[in-house]
């Protein structure tokens, strides 16, 4: 088990890269802690996929350090640098039984017998997979093969850290989170360092502890389940965190706040004050979906707004709304009702009103 | 204009793909079938493309015997998990070729292209090449050509399961809205019962190569006819729990006990199944007669805006879902208080008996 430290590192599938367009992923700086679950989450294309790579030394970055424990890897292959891997699809030995598939990783370094036996017991127990030691690997179902893969990483008693690539692509849906659960407790078990890449945010939040947003080759927020929902570093954080994402509306400077259109947002006297110090002219508003109230009765502080959809999720309801010229998400809860074209009023409780100069989130200074 | 599936079966090695189905899909509806991998959706997807033929049964297209007829003869597009394009050709030329195949005349193809382009947001992309795309965009330029002919029927299977949920989320939006206005028929297949909540119209639950039920998407889910459509058309699934009823009490699992209030007191005594949606159970109790039960949490599960917490005892085990970011550790001791008015009642033939009242408002 390792700390991982990426050190202005950047990679670059071009030989001759001329700007910022060139690279997959931007000069950055980031340390994964020993014994840390963490998630690597953005789209396709964003560069988690490079990093990864990078991180377990099947990529060589073209610019920058990786440090295990503090020490320089970079010309290390996989296997010198004792990463497990676990990919979309299982990869297993289909002829082999699960036991000898669980074996195998032991075998190659040389571990006697007797120890085998009792570490394959071990982690078949974990995974629930004891009663199946010695089937064939390939008369098991999708989500065996791939424990059975999870199991061959977890194996070793001398890896350095378990990196995860969308593990659980070809799970079914039902099946889901009880792999989740169980790679959930393998950590807390283990305390092995793991790195989860996905796109998706569900499976990023359940498994981690601190997530790393990526976008664009850079790391945009770094912080837990919690701070990446309630105050997202970067718009691209309140855009895809969230069902449906964080409604964002550029804005202007108003006294006392912001506004768009015929609209004036006041807003907390430190953001005011902060945006007096600012030159930039990219400004936005960001507001969760969640957090926005939905009144049928005005007061001082709502804004009329018209009802243009509700669609309706079973769970939950999603409201758009028309606010001057600017739509708007609400989610409510499955008993709302308003009808289509009908007037509703709004109000912005003031701590969830996230300011974003240049795309970034303005925060307070301690 | 409509599509029928009449008896509609089809084994292939002893093994039933398609069970008897009998369904009727009308022009301008926008039919999804739900059910998990191996449910027949494919299969009888297949089947009404023409691609397979039937073991047993008739497939009626306006009445008329079409079993069996070549896909050719007929007006249907299909779009697939995979986004299949032809690499050498223009994202323009691709949307294109079905039309160029028709022999249309050159104005309406360029018409035709461009409008089917705009729908699906692909039109400063025209000039590139599929490969240049991302896969959202790859996917969009394959939607644009099934959606360009004006086909009379259109297939999808599962076409978003490869993309990032940000995209898949904003690609459903856009074929909802496509659809309302189109007068084809639209079938889309999904393991997912929110893809299926959030396209709307029609839901068909298809289980074992098997019709489950079918009807207009929230008849379906908030009536499910039986414990397996409860817990098919149910993301993370109901929980169930059986419970014994007698002249003053419910007990379930020979366990937990509680006067009987409500819509309760009308069950005649016997045994049945208790169904509760995982974000009907609460944290803290709503009504003085919730049924209150002490667990222990197994996992917190957080999605960006909600928490789906998994809690247990050692009687049951139960998935709550709630709104916002709950972080508990595993074991942690937990009171759950579940709603008399949510609870959805099945017999014990798993037959449905009774549904939710719905609160205040909340007319079907």
């Amino acid at each position: 088990m390792a700390e991982i430290q990426l050190k202005a590192l950047a990679h670059s599938y071009s030989d001759t890269p001329t700007g910022p367009d060139d690279y997959a992923i931007r000069q950055l700086d980031h340390v994964w802690h020993k014994g840390g679950a963490y998630a690597l989450l953005g789209p396709s294309g964003c560069g988690k996929s490079t990093m990864l790579n990078i991180i377990s030394g099947l990529i060589q970055p073209s610019e920058g350090e990786v440090l295990f424990d503090g020490k320089r890897v970079n010309e290390l292959s996989p296997r010198d640098r004792n990463i497990a891997q676990v990919f979309q699809f299982p990869v297993i030995y289909d002829s082999m039984t699960v036991y000898e598939n669980l074996a195998f990783p032991l075998k190659n370094n040389k571990v006697p017998a007797s120890r085998i036996k009792v570490r394959v017991q071990e982690i078949a127990e974990v995974l629930e997979i004891e009663d199946k030691l010695h089937k064939k690997a390939r008369n098991l179902t999708a989500d065996e093969k791939q424990k059975v893969s999870m199991g061959r990483g977890l194996v070793r008693e001398d890896v350095s850290a378990i990196l995860f690539d969308e593990p659980l692509t070809v799970i079914d849906p039902q099946l889901k989170w009880k792999l989740r659960r169980k790679l959930k407790q393998i950590h807390e078990q283990f305390d092995i360092t793991m790195v989860y890449v996905t796109h998706d945010q569900l499976e990023a939040s359940t498994f981690a502890d601190r997530i790393a947003v990526m976008y664009d080759g850079q790391v945009v927020q770094f912080g837990t389940p919690t701070e990446l929902f309630e105050a997202p570093n970067h718009t691209f954080v309140g855009y895809f965190i969230g069902s449906p994402g964080m409604n964002i509306v550029e804005v202007e400077r108003c006294s006392d706040g912001v506004c768009f259109g015929s609209t004036v947002l006041p807003l907390e006297s430190w953001q005011v004050d902060i945006l007096k110090r600012m030159t930039s002219g990219n400004l936005k508003i960001g507001i969760r979906p969640e957090f926005i109230e939905i009144s049928p009765i005005a007061s001082d502080d709502t804004y009329e707004a018209n009802v243009q959809d509700i669609e309706d999720l079973g769970t939950y309801k999603i409201v758009t709304v028309q606010l001057g010229e600017q739509e708007l998400k609400v989610r409510q809860n499955e008993e709302f009702e308003a009808s289509i074209d009908s007037p509703v009023h709004l109000s912005f409780p003031k701590q969830w009103l996230m300011l974003y100069v240049d795309e970034f989130l303005v925060q307070e200074q301690q | 204009m409509s599509l029928t599936l009449e008896n509609l079966s089809r084994t292939v090695d002893g093994v039933d793909y398609v069970r008897d189905a009998n369904l009727t899909f009308e022009a301008g509806s926008f039919n999804v079938l739900l059910g998990r991998t191996l449910a027949g959706k494919t299969s009888m997807m297949r089947l009404m493309a023409g691609l397979d033929k039937p073991s047993q049964g008739r497939l009626l297209y306006n009445g008329e015997d079409v079993t069996g007829q070549n896909v050719q003869r007929r007006n249907i597009s299909m779009i697939y998990q995979q986004f299949i394009n032809y690499p050498t050709l223009t994202v323009y030329e691709n949307i294109a070729s079905p039309l160029r195949l028709a022999k249309m005349a050159e104005s309406e193809i360029d018409r035709r292209v461009k409008e089917t382009a705009s729908m699906l947001q692909i039109e400063p992309l025209l000039k590139r090449y599929p490969l240049e795309l991302s896969g959202g965009q790859q996917q969009r330029t394959a939607m644009a050509r099934a959606l360009v002919k004006d086909a009379t029927l259109v297939l999808f299977d599962e076409p978003l399961v490869n993309l990032d949920y940000k995209l898949r989320e904003e690609l459903r939006a856009e074929l909802r809205d496509l659809f309302r206005e189109r007068q084809c028929i639209a079938v889309y297949a999904t393991t997912e019962a929110n893809e299926a909540l959030a396209l709307g119209g029609t839901t068909t639950l298809l289980h074992e190569g098997g019709v489950v039920q079918t009807g207009p998407v929230m008849e379906v889910y908030r009536a499910p006819v039986n414990t397996l459509a409860a817990q098919l058309f149910s993301e993370p699934p109901m929980n169930m729990v059986r419970g014994r009823v007698t002249d003053t009490e419910v007990t379930f699992d020979e366990y937990s006990h509680h006067a009987l209030t409500q819509e309760l007191e009308k069950l005649t005594p016997g045994d049945y199944w208790f169904g509760i949606r995982p974000s009907h159970i609460a944290l803290v109790p709503t009504n003085d007669d919730d049924l209150e039960m002490s667990m222990e949490v197994a996992l917190s599960e957080i999605s960006g805006s909600e928490t789906f917490m998994h809690v247990e005892n050692s009687h049951f085990e139960m998935v709550m879902q709630l709104m916002g970011v709950h972080q508990y550790h595993t074991g942690a001791p937990v009171k759950v208080y579940l709603p008399i008015n949510k609870l959805f009642v099945f017999d014990k033939d798993e037959q449905l008996v009774h549904t939710p009242s719905r609160v205040a408002g909340g007319a079907v």
